[in-house]
């Protein structure tokens, strides 16, 4: 098994002939790599996301994970079971009514046993200091809680890489602290989306940016731009 | 919703606490739920006053022993009583028999009182049943329980999804609104006013179908194939085999006092 997780060859991607988004980008995740994805509103950065785990797929080009090239849905089971992301609204990750069963539906549908998701779950939440937070309801948490049980959800299935988006948006600075001194901590590959570069320099070890469909490498001592 | 729930009343909450477990919450939900609809159901067929008082005292007897609270029964009883309030007022006019008062050519009659009476205290003892087997339980619960049941899994999600999304949706129209107000609209008799109810409806309705596009990928992403596992198994103890041949034992009396 090689060491790249992640590679994109030549993708493009359009929502229709007038809204091209991505055009021939190249990117490529290692093993132990953290890279952080930046770039303008609109210019692709949650499609991109998306192709890996396979929600879209790419107008041309080749969508590699795990050292497997990936086309077809039956091809992304074993993605999306191994690739955790974290979507931008927690709102839309957790659609179930208790905390506990947002948890328990990854390792569910990955078929563990009833004893081990109740292991899974009390593990998962007490490693984000969420113990005791199995029977809250998902719709009454706050924005910062909600982020931490979306960010359970995607843990408990115990993923290879993190495709985080925009993990702090909208979160108050001591939930921002809290979630970025979780992401810190965690072992995974991960690329992470986000506009605040405090937060990229504190994660990540690698920076690129999406400019017109392309990916370029960014310096990271470069002043900021867009 | 917050005021209406008391302690073992949750529409929308967890479950009641430990210490305030009453006889009903320790039942499983399971012989909960089909008990009270064989409850609604042979009540629905009684017409005769010995049998609907008995149904009704049997409600009562329940609400007691659930531990409810008689102002938040009340509550609940509330809407049901205003639709009865306005049957005793129109029904004894469409029934024949002696008057009591008349208007004109129309006569108010006392069986027509009777009959609505009759429909009054069946509609109680329904609800009042309703209100003590499932209104104790919390919805997520119910959900559960639905599913147990063999209802089809389809109606069970329905009814989840419901439950979750239906407050994302409240805000998301709040958000709209909100966004009306502060652009000085106010609601007024004129094509401006439906044109913009029209545009909140509308933006409800994409924006609901875009975020069940993203729910949908959420779901993918951890592995959905179209199959939901259920965290929860209920527990059929001797208490449950107890209630319910108790409730069946009593649904048979009533119904020998109705139809013997």
């Amino acid at each position: 098994m090689n060491d790249v997780l992640v590679r994109l060859r030549d993708v493009s991607f359009s929502y229709g002939p007038d809204r091209p988004v991505l055009g021939g980008c190249d990117f490529s995740l290692k093993r132990s790599e953290r890279v952080a994805l930046l770039g303008a509103n609109g210019s692709g950065k949650t499609t991109l996301l998306a192709l890996i785990v396979g929600l879209v797929r790419p107008t041309s080009g080749e969508v590699e994970v795990f050292g497997k090239v990936r086309a077809r849905e039956a091809d992304f089971h074993e993605v999306r079971a191994r690739a955790g992301l974290l979507f931008q609204d927690a709102d839309d990750q957790l659609f179930c009514p208790t905390v506990a069963e947002d948890v328990a539906f990854g390792p569910m549908n990955l078929g563990r046993s009833r004893h081990e998701v109740h292991e899974i779950v009390a593990q998962t939440l007490q490693s984000l200091g969420l113990a005791g937070y199995e029977d809250r309801i998902t719709y009454k948490l706050s924005g910062g809680e909600k982020r931490l049980v979306a960010l359970a959800t995607v843990l408990a299935m115990e993923p290879d890489v993190l495709l985080l988006d925009e993990p702090t948006s909208g979160l108050d600075d001591a939930a921002t602290q809290r979630v970025v001194d979780i992401i810190a901590r965690l072992p995974q590959a991960m690329v992470v989306v986000s506009h605040d570069r405090a937060l990229l320099e504190k994660l990540t070890t690698r920076c690129v940016r999406l400019v017109e469909g392309r990916l370029e490498p960014v310096d990271p001592g470069a002043p900021k731009t867009g | 919703m917050a005021n209406a729930s008391g302690d073992s009343v949750s529409l929308l909450g967890s479950s009641p606490s430990g210490a305030r477990r009453s006889l009903v919450d320790r039942l499983d939900p399971r012989s909960r739920i089909v008990t009270a609809v064989a409850f609604s159901v042979v009540v629905a067929l009684f017409n005769g006053f010995p049998a609907l008082g008995l149904a009704m005292g049997l409600a009562v007897v329940a609400a007691m022993l659930a531990r409810l609270r008689p102002l938040t029964v009340a509550r609940r009883l509330a809407p049901v009583n205003a639709l009865m309030l306005l049957l005793v007022a129109m029904l004894p006019w469409a029934v024949e028999g002696r008057a009591l008062a008349a208007l004109g050519p129309f006569e108010y009659t006392w069986e027509g009182l009777l009959r609505a009476a009759a429909i009054s205290l069946k509609a109680n003892a329904v609800v009042l049943a309703l209100v003590v087997l499932l209104g104790t339980l919390d919805i997520v619960t119910l959900g559960h329980a639905m599913s147990h049941l063999r209802v089809p899994d389809k109606l069970t999600h329905l009814f989840l999804f419901t439950v979750r999304y239906l407050d994302v949706l409240r805000r998301e129209y709040l958000r709209l609104r909100a966004a009306m107000k502060t652009r000085a609209f106010r609601p007024r008799m004129s094509g401006q006013t439906c044109r913009a109810y029209g545009y909140l409806v509308g933006m409800l309705l994409v924006r609901s179908l875009d975020r069940s596009e993203r729910i949908v990928a959420a779901m993918k992403c951890r592995g959905f194939r179209g199959r939901f596992y259920l965290l929860d198994h209920f527990v059929f103890a001797a208490r449950d085999a107890w209630f319910g041949t108790a409730a069946l034992v009593l649904l048979v009396l009533l119904a020998l006092v109705e139809w013997l």
